[in-house]
């Protein structure tokens, strides 16, 4: 079966500097893959470049066996891929609602009322906050606003810049269950890219090692947690 | 002023009301041109310098149309003027729309100076285009609506007029902004033009065409600015091709003033020159007038650059 995302050879720049230098991800559907890395290994950008924003300058980026490497970023979530990137991005002046509403545009099939239904059900604070503007959230509120604004739209794929980053412990371990159960329930195929690689490595299928901006390890979640390169450089004290 | 007390008292409070009634009037031509400027601004980041050319073409193709009709026809002003409303509007926004893709989008993502340099560029060319096509001269209406209520308090001699004209500009202008607030609260195209003012890359991620909604913006801006010229004309009766100029800065600075990227603080601004304008040439000196609104619009720069309804800008990342 050809895989839902296959990345390959992809090259960005950011001016002259080279921020991916040839990278090949592959992701099933269904599958949850994980991408460590530490600061500036390109994480970030891999994620922004299957979105359009910047364009991979070499390289194909497939999704469900179309070649979007050059297609415009509205047009490329129209397909089916909803990405929550980093620093959240909550529209501040608009409420949970309309962030919501905006979550819907990228597929105007999917039952709105029964989106924003399901989002209350997994993040009730947000249902209780509908009518509060974004800007007026907690960061962890917020992490859940932009999680449930992807999810509203029903993606084939889920793009998930650092969910857990600066939240409480407990509030990670929650938004980890509730990818999970994602997962699960609805056969939505997460790529996650996480600095907490301990929890990431729990729950993916398959993982990648990104460093330099070049895949430097692949393996499944359980090999990757074993690896001792991986141990040292990711897992330092909380391999517990 | 040669009046007795009480009469002078009156006097004071009749002229005070007809500067008020034509502040009014003015102020809302001002906040119908400012909007066009404000939401420009919030959703690229960048003044439109050729938005007032767009509002004189406006007053141009107004004029036409109703020129076309023939005046004077008593039963047919009514279809002249609605069909100048809709022709401007048309082809106003057809000009807002192709201005957009032909000086500012090619430079979207380049450095500030070159869109504004580009928007300079395009206010001279549109200037001289209508002075090429329409010739130099100033263009005259006679009033075609006329009539309107007189008042007149004690027993002095002066009389308030309130017309018929002024009462249709302030009427037109309030269901405009109506019609237009909900639309930008409201429904999915105005949430999308929210969105992308707050952050246009999230806003694309999550499937929001930018591109189209920018384009949409200008089209929007330009229909409210032809509907300013119309009434422009029709209130003053002469445009020339330079009116653009004059009517774009004053209502930029109604912008500036109200804050701007704020759709409220344009229309509050528009009628705060508006204000400023009449009482300045009721009571001051009437050559004077503009250096009155250019002053506003130099102590609001230094002392107050977010304006009245403005939010502080966050630099983007």
């Amino acid at each position: 079966m050809t895989p839902l995302l296959k990345v390959s050879g992809v090259r960005t720049f950011y001016g002259a500097i080279e921020a991916l230098r040839g990278v090949d991800i592959e992701v099933a559907e269904g599958e949850i893959v994980t991408l460590i890395g530490s600061n500036g290994a390109g994480k970030s950008t891999l994620l922004m470049t299957i979105c359009g924003n910047p364009q991979a300058r070499a390289g194909e980026i497939r999704f469900a066996d179309r070649d979007i490497t050059r297609f415009r970023t509205w047009d490329i979530v129209r397909l089916g891929i909803a990405q929550t990137p980093e620093g959240r991005r909550i529209f501040p002046r608009m409420t949970v609602l309309e962030n919501l509403q905006m979550g819907a545009v990228a597929n105007p099939d999917a039952d709105f009322d029964d989106g924003v239904r399901r989002a209350f059900e997994l993040f009730p604070v947000l249902g209780q906050r509908r009518n509060q503007s974004g800007g007026t959230l907690s960061g962890g509120e917020q992490q859940m606003l932009a999680i449930a604004r992807a999810l509203i739209s029903r993606p084939k794929l889920l793009l998930l810049d650092e969910p857990s980053l600066g939240l409480a412990p407990r509030l990670a371990r929650q938004i980890f269950a509730v990818l999970r159960e994602i997962n699960q329930s609805s056969g939505t195929t997460i790529f996650l890219v996480e600095q907490n690689a301990y929890h990431a490595l729990r729950l993916c299928h398959r993982g990648y090692v990104l460093a330099n901006g070049m895949v430097t390890l692949e393996g499944t979640g359980g090999e990757l947690l074993e690896n001792p390169a991986v141990q040292a450089a990711y897992l330092g004290g909380t391999g517990q | 002023m040669g009046h007795g007390d009480g009469r002078a008292h009156f006097y004071v409070m009749d002229y005070f009301a007809q500067q008020f009634i034509n502040g009014i009037s003015l102020g809302a031509i001002y906040g119908l041109i400012a909007i066009g400027y404000t939401m420009v601004y919030g959703i690229i980041g960048m003044i439109n310098f050729a938005h007032g050319e767009i509002y004189m073409i406006g007053a141009f193709i107004a004029l036409m149309v109703v020129v076309a009709f023939g005046i004077g026809e008593g039963g047919l002003v009514i279809v002249a003027l609605l069909s100048a409303l809709l022709v401007s509007m048309a082809l106003t926004s057809l000009y807002g729309w192709v201005l957009e893709r032909v000086a500012y989008r090619p430079l979207r993502g380049s450095q500030r100076l070159a869109a504004l340099i580009s928007a300079i560029g395009m206010s001279i060319a549109l200037q001289n285009y209508v002075q090429l096509t329409q010739g130099a001269r100033v263009k005259t209406l006679p009033p075609i609506i006329q009539g309107g209520f007189e008042f007149q308090f004690g027993d002095t001699d002066f009389i308030v007029r309130l017309s018929t004209l002024q009462i249709m500009i302030v009427l037109v202008t309030i269901a405009l902004m109506a019609v237009f607030a909900l639309l930008i609260a409201r429904t999915a195209l105005g949430r999308a033009q929210r969105a992308c003012q707050q952050d246009q890359s999230m806003a694309a991620l999550l499937g929001v065409n930018v591109d189209r909604t920018i384009s949409l913006t200008f089209v929007m801006g330009a229909a409210l600015a032809s509907v300013a010229g119309l009434m422009v004309t029709l209130y003053y009766g002469v445009i020339d091709f330079f009116v653009g100029f004059i009517a774009g800065i004053k209502a930029f600075t109604a912008a500036v003033l109200g804050g701007i990227g704020s759709i409220p603080g344009a229309m509050l601004g528009g009628l705060l020159i508006g204000f400023t304008e009449a009482m300045w040439s009721g009571y001051f000196s009437i050559e004077y007038k503009d250096v009155a609104t250019f002053s506003i619009l130099v102590i609001v720069l230094i002392f107050l650059p977010t304006g009245i309804l403005g939010t502080p800008e966050v630099e983007k990342v």
